[in-house]
């Protein structure tokens, strides 16, 4: 395509995403998002105006330099468009599926001032897919070696990143995951109608290519501490990841039907529990039921898309405030809503109750009303007086969050932590109080995104090469 | 990939493995459990780590196949490969100079009493060891406890063996007869923990148990072994696996135990089936003398 003026490019309409009619796919697991083809990538690759200041990279929490990929993919370098993709993104396939664009690169997008954002997101995806599909060998750049030897414990987005980063920079990579596959929360959390496991396994290949030795099966903290660790690494990066789930504190948790939506989301994603008896984890039988999932975040979503995907027939998200506060992606609510997920909003659970034998029949739900706004600015859900509803239901998922996870603060002493037991850094540098030990994630931040998790780990390679270098600088 | 090194029956449907896990057998203390999968489908078995052999880096793991996972699991042989072993998981038991401890195994329960009876020994316990079994056959690792208490007292509920009756029986027996116990380690069958709570309940004496919840990463990730103690949940993988039985809420653990039932019957069909292919596989395979190899 010759040259087109920036008006021109400017008139160009943003290509909306292919995607699975909202019916079938309400019950397949198979992906929503079917992804551009190569014609539609490279006519919404014109619509970048190529801005000399690019704002859109400084919303990118791993920089990934927008303009230029995108330039290659209207140029049809699909090849060149992935490769410079990835010299900032180790998971690009990946975060072109789950980044929440809309509040970072796409939010800043000069074209969005005047009509919708370029879809950074779905070219993302699209140079990243197409390199996968299309390029067989991918002969990685082998950097010279440093002689230097790097922990990373946990294989989640943030250790993923990480690793990515500093074994381009030369060290010596070593990965170790408790849980039996590689990806942390793009394995057990995220749903494969939305994050495909291939693509993580594509990713995680990728990695293993350039060197990157990965240990499943290994917990840090018990079997190996992390004082052990330090004898025989130079340096030690935790991305554990938050996974200590939250529940509710109201009466009748205990009654069998309540998950957590990490426990249900990982009997579905990671053991695969949708193809029992195959699979030989159990499920609850929620076919033809009634479930509820609590909270309004991706994960919520996750849940309550996943539970229709198992027959469910009605999936309801409870939610205690409106849909404008809700933490979840624009994206994923609206596929919500078309897949026919009920929402009942501004409500919050007062009680489980069950039958004789201990089986989830019902909640109770408070019906709330907005007042003043709190401290975080947003305004407080408060009871209304009276209005409670019971509605029947089979299952429950709990999906409001999660505390740190307790094995690394409670084998290793030394290690500062706050009283939520996040490890404490310094957010420039990723440095822990132990010296050469740098984290980064949900393990610091609290529960977060996956992009907000890989810039920790980008940000701590980068610190930990510049400590490697120069030890004494600490 | 985990070599087996030995694995042989102890008891009807119980089955005694030796894994190569160097690892794990160095750091693991008593108490603590692996979680292990059969194959690269396989469900995530917690099973307590009953021994280990630090020179020969093995663990030992004795599994009751009742469901179709352990089922597989028994199947397996010396010279084959377990999938994934991961651990060493949970917080190690409490062990202390007591004075008198008393070791209540039911069933396959012995084999997660005896390493904890064996540390309890060490640290200078009387050790008395009570192995409740349905019938003789049910009694396991009588000679092992031998080796690593000071009285061992077998008991069968059907009288086939030592002791008629129940362990509490026994206990309370012991208890009557004037015996000063201090401690009191139970672990079996929910009622056989729920019974041994109330029985030492009113001497007052410490008493611990080691709960087995349905459990999925073993990490704290998933709360799904959530049990209730002292009326708060706790997460038994990482904050257990014992606990104080007097505060222990065995109905609810004996409810949440109860919730893939219906799960478990289909998953044993399954499991036959699938083995009834298998035979008739290679039954057929032999009559046309071609190898077979299994997927």
């Amino acid at each position: 395509m010759a040259d087109l003026t920036t008006k021109e490019r400017y008139k160009i309409e943003r290509h909306s995403m292919p995607e699975q009619d909202a019916l079938a796919r309400s019950r397949n697991f198979e992906e929503v998002n079917l992804g551009y083809t190569f014609e539609i990538a490279m006519e919404e690759a014109e619509r970048c105006i190529r801005c000399k200041n690019p704002v859109c990279v400084a919303g990118c929490p791993v920089a990934v330099k927008i303009p230029d990929f995108i330039k290659m993919i209207a140029e049809g370098k699909f090849e060149e468009a992935a490769s410079i993709l990835k010299e900032d993104n180790a998971l690009p396939a990946v975060c072109g599926r789950v980044c929440p664009q809309e509040e970072q690169c796409e939010a800043v997008c000069v074209v969005g001032k005047k009509g919708r954002p370029v879809a950074i997101g779905y070219l993302e995806r699209f140079a990243a897919d197409w390199e996968r599909n299309n390029v067989k060998i991918i002969e990685p750049k082998i950097p010279a070696k440093t002689g230097k030897k790097v922990a990373v414990v946990g294989g989640g987005p943030a250790g993923l990143s990480c690793a990515g980063d500093l074994i381009q920079l030369g060290h010596e990579v070593t990965v170790f995951e408790a849980l039996h596959e590689i990806g942390g929360v793009l394995i057990y959390g995220i749903p494969e109608f939305r994050l495909p496991k291939e693509i993580v396994k594509a990713e995680v290949e990728s990695l293993s290519k350039l060197g990157v030795n990965f240990v499943t099966n290994y917990v840090i903290g018990l079997t190996e501490t992390i004082e052990e660790l330090k004898a025989r690494f130079d340096a030690i990066f935790i991305g554990v990841g938050a996974g200590l789930p939250y529940f509710l504190n109201i009466p009748g948790e205990q009654l069998n039907g309540v998950y957590s939506a990490n426990e249900f989301l990982t009997r579905v994603n990671l053991m695969k529990a949708y193809d029992f008896p195959n699979n030989p984890t159990p499920m609850l039988d929620v076919v033809g039921k009634t479930v509820a999932v609590f909270g309004g975040g991706n994960t919520a979503m996750d849940a309550v898309r996943t539970s229709l995907r198992l027959g469910a027939e009605r999936a309801i998200i409870c939610y205690r405030r409106t849909e404008q506060e809700m933490p979840a992606r624009v994206e994923e609510i609206h596929h919500a809503k078309e897949e026919g997920v009920e929402f009942k909003l501004l409500v919050a659970p007062l009680e489980f109750i069950g039958d004789e034998d201990g089986w989830l029949r019902k909640v109770k739900l408070q019906q709330m009303e907005l007042g003043e706004p709190d401290s975080s600015g947003r305004r407080r859900p408060v009871p209304i007086d009276g209005a409670i509803e019971t509605i029947d239901i089979t299952a429950a998922i709990i999906a409001i969050g999660n505390g740190s996870n307790p094995i690394i603060s409670q084998t290793t002493p030394e290690l500062i932590v706050n009283k939520w037991g996040n490890i404490i850094v310094n957010e420039g540098n990723m440095k822990t109080n132990m010296m050469g030990v740098f984290a980064g994630g949900d393990i610091v931040t609290g529960g977060a995104t996956v992009i907000l998790a890989m810039g920790a780990g980008r940000t701590a390679a980068k610190a930990i090469d510049d400590f490697l270098k120069n030890p004494e600088s600490w | 990939m985990n070599k087996i090194i030995e694995a042989r029956f102890i008891g009807p449907d119980v089955k005694l493995f030796r894994i190569e896990a160097p690892k794990i057998a160095e750091k693991r203390k008593a108490g603590q459990f692996v979680i292990i999968r059969v194959n690269d489908t396989g469900e995530r078995l917690p099973l307590t780590i009953a021994d280990s052999d630090t020179s020969a880096g093995t663990i030992t793991i004795i599994v009751q196949g009742i469901g179709a996972s352990t089922k597989m699991l028994n199947t397996l042989n010396a010279g084959d490969y377990i999938h994934d072993v991961v651990g060493p998981l949970g917080k190690a038991s409490h062990i202390e100079n007591f004075g008198t401890a008393v070791s209540i195994g039911g069933g396959v329960g012995t084999a997660i009493a005896f390493p904890t009876a064996k540390a309890l020994k060490e640290a200078g316990n009387h050790v008395i060891s009570i192995i409740g079994g349905r019938s003789k056959e049910f009694v396991i690792l009588e000679e092992e406890m031998k080796q690593v208490a000071d009285e061992v007292y077998p008991t069968t509920d059907d009288g086939s063996y030592g002791y008629h009756g129940f362990v509490t029986q026994k206990l309370e027996e012991l208890l009557k007869s004037g015996r000063k116990i201090d401690f009191v380690l139970a672990i079996g069958p929910i009622p056989m923990m729920a019974a041994v709570a109330k029985t030492t309940q009113p001497y007052n004496i410490q008493t611990v148990v080691s709960l087995n919840p349905v459990m999925v990463d073993g990490t704290g990730m998933c709360g799904g072994c959530r049990a209730y103690v002292d009326n708060k949940p706790v997460f038994v993988c990482v904050d257990g696996p014992e606990f104080d039985a007097h505060k222990v809420d065995f109905k609810i653990l004996m409810q949440r135990n109860k919730m893939y039932l219906p799960q478990e019957k289909e998953s044993i069909e399954h499991f036959n089936h699938v083995c009834n292919y298998d035979k008739m596989y290679d039954a057929e395979a032999k009559k046309t003398n071609h190898e077979v190899t299994h997927g």
